[in-house]
């Protein structure tokens, strides 16, 4: 992964998903609690990125946007992947993020976000049989993640630490 | 997190002048605290997206502190107060004393009275308003981030429980002792059940 070169980054907003395919990166940036869920097609060189908010849609009347939940925003992205000429069976994931970023007393909702989040993309991912090839999950930081389209790499950025590849 | 269409003119004017009449209180303690005068102005207080409060406050990964309190009682919700990096070290120089651009970074000390400074404003800010309705307000001990924006305001914004809704009540502060001045940006948001409560106890229903 080239970091001095001028890539072309494609912008992943919060509780959305994007797809690309060739060249340039999938970025999405300052996840906390949220957990970025990259999907990558070596064969089609063809990438998605999902910024997932929260587990379970169930726990929510009115649901209005699929994208920001990992059971229903996953299978989405899967599905739409699907649409653009890659087989499930080729995909490969990577999960980012799922942080408890603050400190003080134990607020067990704030703390359990984050794992939460985690748990039901991996059982997601599971269920439809993807492979989870990387991760870098948990722990106090906020991190900025970056799918490289050509490589399927994925570099994590995380303050005052140096940028990781998986 | 609430959608602002969803409020009547009469109803977010009367959340803006709650805010100062909190506000107000908050910087009274504050003075009192640090044994001199310290002004503030809110200069604005208004309802914007997620996306608006993080491009004003410096960006995605602009580094910045934020101390926030649950509220239970009456009253369910969190406050948040959040300042970005440049108005934190200013914040710090302020509450220990020191000259201007003496801190650069945080130790436990410094996070220790940031958390203080935090928890006196949003403290004070919920007694206001619990005076002013009558309402029974019970606000956690503080919790304490000093991390990417985006990361730190997506996680409150999660657990708030309204994850589909788009605007948060924003109040910017301007707080100012001599010739220093510190932005912060303080939040307030209630479940929509608790706006209700809260708009009833100010006279103003729908």
């Amino acid at each position: 992964m080239q970091l001095l070169k001028i890539v072309n980054d494609l912008h992943v907003g919060i509780g959305e998903y994007k797809i690309s395919r060739s060249s340039g990166r999938l970025v999405t940036l300052g996840l906390g609690s949220c957990v970025g869920v990259s999907l990558w097609d070596p064969r089609n060189k063809l990438g998605g990125l999902l910024h997932v908010m929260l587990p379970n849609s169930k726990d929510f009347n009115n649901i209005n946007k699929h994208e920001k939940y990992a059971d229903l925003g996953i299978p989405l992205l899967i599905q739409e992947m699907v649409k653009q000429g890659t087989s499930k069976n080729m995909l490969q994931a990577k999960l980012i993020g799922g942080a408890q970023m603050f400190t003080g007393v134990n607020q067990k909702k704030i703390f359990n976000i984050g794992e939460r989040n985690v748990e039901m993309s991996r059982k997601i991912l599971k269920e439809m049989s993807i492979r989870i090839i990387a991760e870098d999950v948990g722990g106090n930081k906020g991190r900025t993640m970056y799918l490289d389209l050509a490589t399927g790499e994925v570099l994590v950025k995380t303050l005052g630490k140096n940028i990781k590849v998986i | 997190m609430f959608v602002s269409d969803k409020f009547t003119e009469l109803q977010i004017d009367a959340l803006r002048e709650i805010s100062n009449i909190g506000l107000g209180h908050a910087v009274t303690s504050l003075a009192e605290m640090l044994k001199g005068k310290i002004g503030m102005d809110v200069p604005h207080a208004n309802f914007i997206s997620m996306e608006e409060v993080i491009e004003i406050l410096g960006g995605y990964e602009e580094l910045v502190s934020c101390v926030s309190l649950e509220l239970d009682g009456d009253i369910q919700g969190s406050v948040f107060y959040i300042f970005n990096k440049s108005s934190t070290y200013k914040l710090v120089d302020m509450l220990m004393g020191f000259e201007g651009g003496i801190t650069n970074e945080l130790d436990d000390m410094a996070i220790s009275s940031i958390n203080e400074i935090g928890n006196i404003l949003t403290g004070s800010f919920i007694s206001a308003i619990s005076d002013f309705t009558n309402l029974k307000i019970i606000p956690s001990p503080p919790i304490f981030a000093f991390d990417m924006l985006a990361a730190i305001f997506t996680s409150l914004i999660t657990v708030s429980g309204q994850p589909e809704g788009d605007n948060v009540l924003t109040i910017k502060t301007e707080m100012y002792r001599d010739d220093r001045i510190i932005n912060g940006f303080f939040f307030l948001m209630p479940d929509p059940v608790s706006y209700e409560k809260l708009f009833f106890a100010l006279g103003i229903e729908d």
